[in-house]
């Protein structure tokens, strides 16, 4: 049919019309490393296993943490959780309870049964591991699933190092370490318990191993002079906590003075208390400012009857009386005696005043630096070139599980590089994602879900667990919290707020891509992207 | 121990979608398979907020009439942007007649459409702030006192931008335009003058009456939705930023749409014959400096020599607004002070 002029056109789209010509700047995809990711310690995925439980798929929320920790029931417990401090959302209302999910998360896997990765394809290769704390199993763990055979020697009795021997059981019950422990062991690991390493090259020559990893710990309780009557009860906190730890503790009385203000010294006290000691006084030469322990651990204490002492030292123990003197702080913080006095009753003195690191199987190992007490390592945790790596507290770092869990996974890392001879680069990180960089009008109030605690009555007597788990409900809600600061979480943002509809939603997990031929360039999406994981990039000519 | 509410999501409340919600609860723009009413192509400029606002409104309009709609367009900027002859990016039935006459061809449409005995098709007629309460006030009013079936849709962006900006009876007091210039005593758009169009629509007593903003996507598809559900004449009111008119830089078009809500300069609410039943509250308010300062027209206000006389009068202005609408709750008031 012929059609006159101006119908006889075709209807044409205005698609013809390719806006994106107009851009002089682009939007781009990106992924920021989140702030928790960046601070935790042993390098978990925080966000990633987030994002999983989010969705309430609590399994793979755990195999995306085991990926990196094999311990988070332990670590949902004991772990000081450097991440919330870290926390963008601690800038809108409170951190994310991220150490409530983790518990949640390894108390479910042990409850489901669920089991850690096969072990790898066997590389024939040999590893040494010495110590079977949080470092030790860490790089067990990790070797395992790189296919290398691991034997795991400790001189206790059980596995677990300072997670057993130091953490209190109402801090970590002994069923969840010993049940994450044993995940570990059915991967397949030669263990000798109740064995000391005298010399290392000598152990590691005999067994033909083709790398050792020293994760020895710190178990030597520190000494301070202190003048005592030839009757007076003095012990340390590691001997103590250790001998409450194989169930055969000593008789501490009913007046117990505790020196120092770390962790150690508030479990000294906890346990001091649930032991049947009327007063547990801790006596700490600084102020609370300046105290070593965290701050959850020293309200708990208080919240049982701990009571403290700050600005004193101890100046001498007769057996049943304490000399102390007051101290103050100088300008540069340092504590400084005044010449004033005081006395405290006490039956016993337990010394919570750091420890050592015995690393006399070292004297043989003349290529290994030790300074100051601790083993000198590079990043790769290698101690010397010919196989030798440390970790956890036999290394200059921060005494905890967690750090030290992380060392493990490097050491790992770093001996397979080394039995393999590869020497694969470390994955290159993210930009860190700023809080200025998220949107936060988009994140709905609400507050965070606290653990509940036992009764503090129930608590001064037993060994039960103090701090209890989230309910599922509270999981979810709490992991809900999280503002997937960097990394996109798919809530179509970008696809609705578009004015010319150049942002394809690809659905199923796959996220987003833009239409370049239609992108003008005008940056809404990355104003309005919650979680900041949109940038513009100028256009290249 | 205590429990929250399991059904808490995210950002399910603010965000246009969220994998968490069930798809039915999430809104038209997350949708893969939305109508896209107004296609990729069409010539708005950068941050463009009307041509985001027309298609929040007609795929939320066409999701509640099952795709069963006809657009009539006023001139403006949404017309000659989407439709250089021979193209168009309207992807619904769409008609463009004149400049002052759009609310009068809605009308004969929505007349036509019952002498032909069909009743799914429904009439959504649309127009800038100039089409609306300047050149089309006539036709709109006769529109609203015969009561026809019609949507009538105002993308309000404070003037009129297509032609270079000059002023409407919807620019705000102060604000530079080519025909309001930032000079003298009192520069800019006088005080005391302009037409308040959603007040002047409920006085009509039509059976709804309705603001919003391209700020909150679930609100206002929530109002096109609750407007398909009666017959009669029916007014939105969209606010639309315009960087190109406003000064604002692209990527701020959203922002700004925000902070003119949560300043209260811009009240969100509706009506239902001629009663308001609920409006937006404020939930993170702020001065209306937050609001002004991003926006070249009142640069004159600002600078080294700001005129806090006149941003006070703009203050009360958005006050008058929050107490009359009842913007914030009485609790929070006092948490405030």
């Amino acid at each position: 049919m012929k059609l006159p002029f101006a119908i006889s056109l075709d209807i044409g789209s205005g698609r013809a019309n390719h806006t994106g010509s107009w851009r002089v700047e682009r939007p781009v995809y990106v992924d920021r490393l989140p702030p928790c990711n960046n601070a935790c310690p042993a390098g978990e995925n925080i966000q990633g296993w987030l994002y999983d439980a989010e969705s309430g798929n609590y399994e793979a929320a755990w195999r995306k943490l085991v990926e990196e920790n094999p311990l988070p029931g332990i670590m949902g417990r004991v772990c000081f959780h450097p991440c919330e401090s870290a926390c963008n959302r601690v800038q809108v209302d409170e951190a994310v309870g991220i150490n409530a999910v983790e518990r949640f998360l390894g108390d479910l896997a042990l409850e489901k049964g669920w089991t850690l990765p096969k072990p790898g394809p066997d590389t024939g290769k040999r590893i040494l591991v010495v110590g079977a704390g949080p470092a030790g199993l860490s790089a067990t763990y990790h070797l395992r699933r790189l296919g290398h055979r691991v034997r795991l020697v400790d001189s206790a009795s059980h596995l677990g190092g300072m997670m057993r021997y130091g953490i209190p059981a109402y801090r970590l019950p002994r069923a969840v370490l010993d049940a994450e422990i044993a995940r570990i062991v059915a991967m397949g690991v030669d263990i000798q318990l109740d064995h000391v390493v005298h010399d290392v090259e000598q152990e590691r020559h005999d067994g033909m191993f083709d790398a050792v990893f020293l994760a020895v710990g710190a178990q030597l309780g520190k000494r301070v002079d202190i003048p005592a009557g030839d009757s007076s009860r003095v012990i340390d906190a590691v001997k103590f906590l250790h001998q409450v730890a194989d169930e055969d503790p000593p008789l501490l009385g009913r007046r117990v003075v505790i020196y120092g203000g770390g962790d150690t010294a508030f479990d000294t006290a906890r346990t001091a208390r649930r032991l049947g000691a009327t007063d547990a006084v801790i006596v700490y030469r600084r102020n609370r400012e300046r105290m070593g322990a965290s701050g959850e651990e020293f309200e708990q204490a208080l919240g049982e009857g701990v009571t403290v002492r700050w600005l004193s030292t101890i100046k001498k123990f007769d057996g049943d009386r304490i000399l102390l003197e007051k101290m103050k702080l100088n300008g540069e913080g340092f504590p400084e005696p005044t010449g004033e006095f005081e006395e405290l009753d006490a039956d016993s003195l337990v010394l919570a005043v750091g420890q050592d690191t015995d690393l006399s199987l070292l004297d043989h190992a003349h290529d290994v630096t030790v300074r100051d007490g601790s083993v000198e390592v590079l990043d790769s945790m290698m101690a010397s070139p010919s196989g030798i790596f440390a970790g956890g507290d036999a290394i200059p770092a921060q005494r905890t599980a967690t750090v030290a869990v992380g060392h493990g996974k490097r050491a790992a890392h770093g001996i397979d590089n080394f039995v393999m001879g590869s020497d694969s680069v470390p994955k290159v990180r993210n930009r860190l994602a700023s809080f200025e960089q998220l949107n936060t009008w988009y994140y709905a109030d609400a507050p965070r879900t606290e653990r509940p605690e036992l009764e503090r009555i129930r608590r001064q007597t037993n060994f039960e667990e103090v701090v209890g788990g989230l309910s599922e409900d509270n999981a979810l809600f709490e992991a809900r919290r999280c503002m997937s600061c960097g990394n996109c979480f798919e809530c179509d943002n970008c696809f609705g707020v578009c004015p010319d509809n150049a942002v394809i939603k690809l659905g199923g997990n796959m996220r987003y891509e833009f239409d370049y031929d239609f992108c003008k360039g005008c940056g809404i999406c990355v104003k309005e992207c919650p979680c900041g994981a949109i940038e513009m990039v100028p256009e290249r000519n | 121990m205590t429990s929250q509410d399991v059904h808490f999501y995210q950002v399910g409340s603010f965000a246009v979608g969220n994998r968490l919600l069930e798809q039915e609860e999430r809104t038209v723009q997350a949708q893969v398979d939305r109508t896209n009413s107004i296609d990729s192509g069409h010539r708005a400029c950068q941050g463009c907020g009307e041509a985001l606002g027309a298609r929040y409104a007609l795929d939320a309009a066409m999701r509640a009439t099952n795709g069963q709609i006809v657009a009539v367009n006023a001139t403006g900027c949404l017309e000659v942007f989407s439709t250089p002859y021979p193209e168009t990016s309207w992807r619904i039935p769409w008609l463009h007649s004149l400049f002052g006459n759009a609310p009068a061809v809605a009308t004969g449409v929505a007349a036509a459409l019952r002498a032909k005995g069909i009743e799914d098709v429904r009439v959504v007629a649309q127009a800038g702030d100039g089409g609306t309460v300047d050149i089309g006030f006539g036709c709109l009013s006769g529109m609203f006192e015969r009561n026809d079936d019609v949507l009538f849709i105002c993308y309000d962006n404070e003037g009129y931008m297509n032609t270079g900006v000059q002023r409407s009876a919807a620019t705000p007091p102060a604000a530079r335009t080519a025909t309001t210039k930032a000079v003298g005593a009192e520069p800019g758009n006088t005080f005391g003058q302009g037409k308040d169009l959603p007040r002047i629509a409920m006085a009509h007593n039509i059976p709804y009456v309705a603001t919003a903003t391209v700020a909150d996507l679930h609100d206002l598809e929530r109002k096109v939705e609750r407007a398909m559900e009666f017959h009669g004449a029916r007014y939105l009111h969209v606010l639309v930023p315009c960087p190109l008119g406003w000064g604002s830089a692209s990527n701020e078009t959203i922002h700004i749409a925000r902070l003119a809500k949560e300043s209260g300069l811009f009240p969100v609410f509706e009506a239902e014959d001629g009663v308001v039943r609920s409006v937006s509250p404020i939930r993170r308010r702020v001065p209306v400096e937050e609001y002004l300062k991003l926006q070249r027209r009142f640069a004159h206000l600002f600078g080294p020599h700001p005129r806090l006389d006149v941003i006070a009068r703009i203050q009360s202005m958005a006050d008058a607004n929050i107490e009359r609408y009842g913007l914030v709750s009485p609790e929070s008031l006092e948490e405030s002070s």
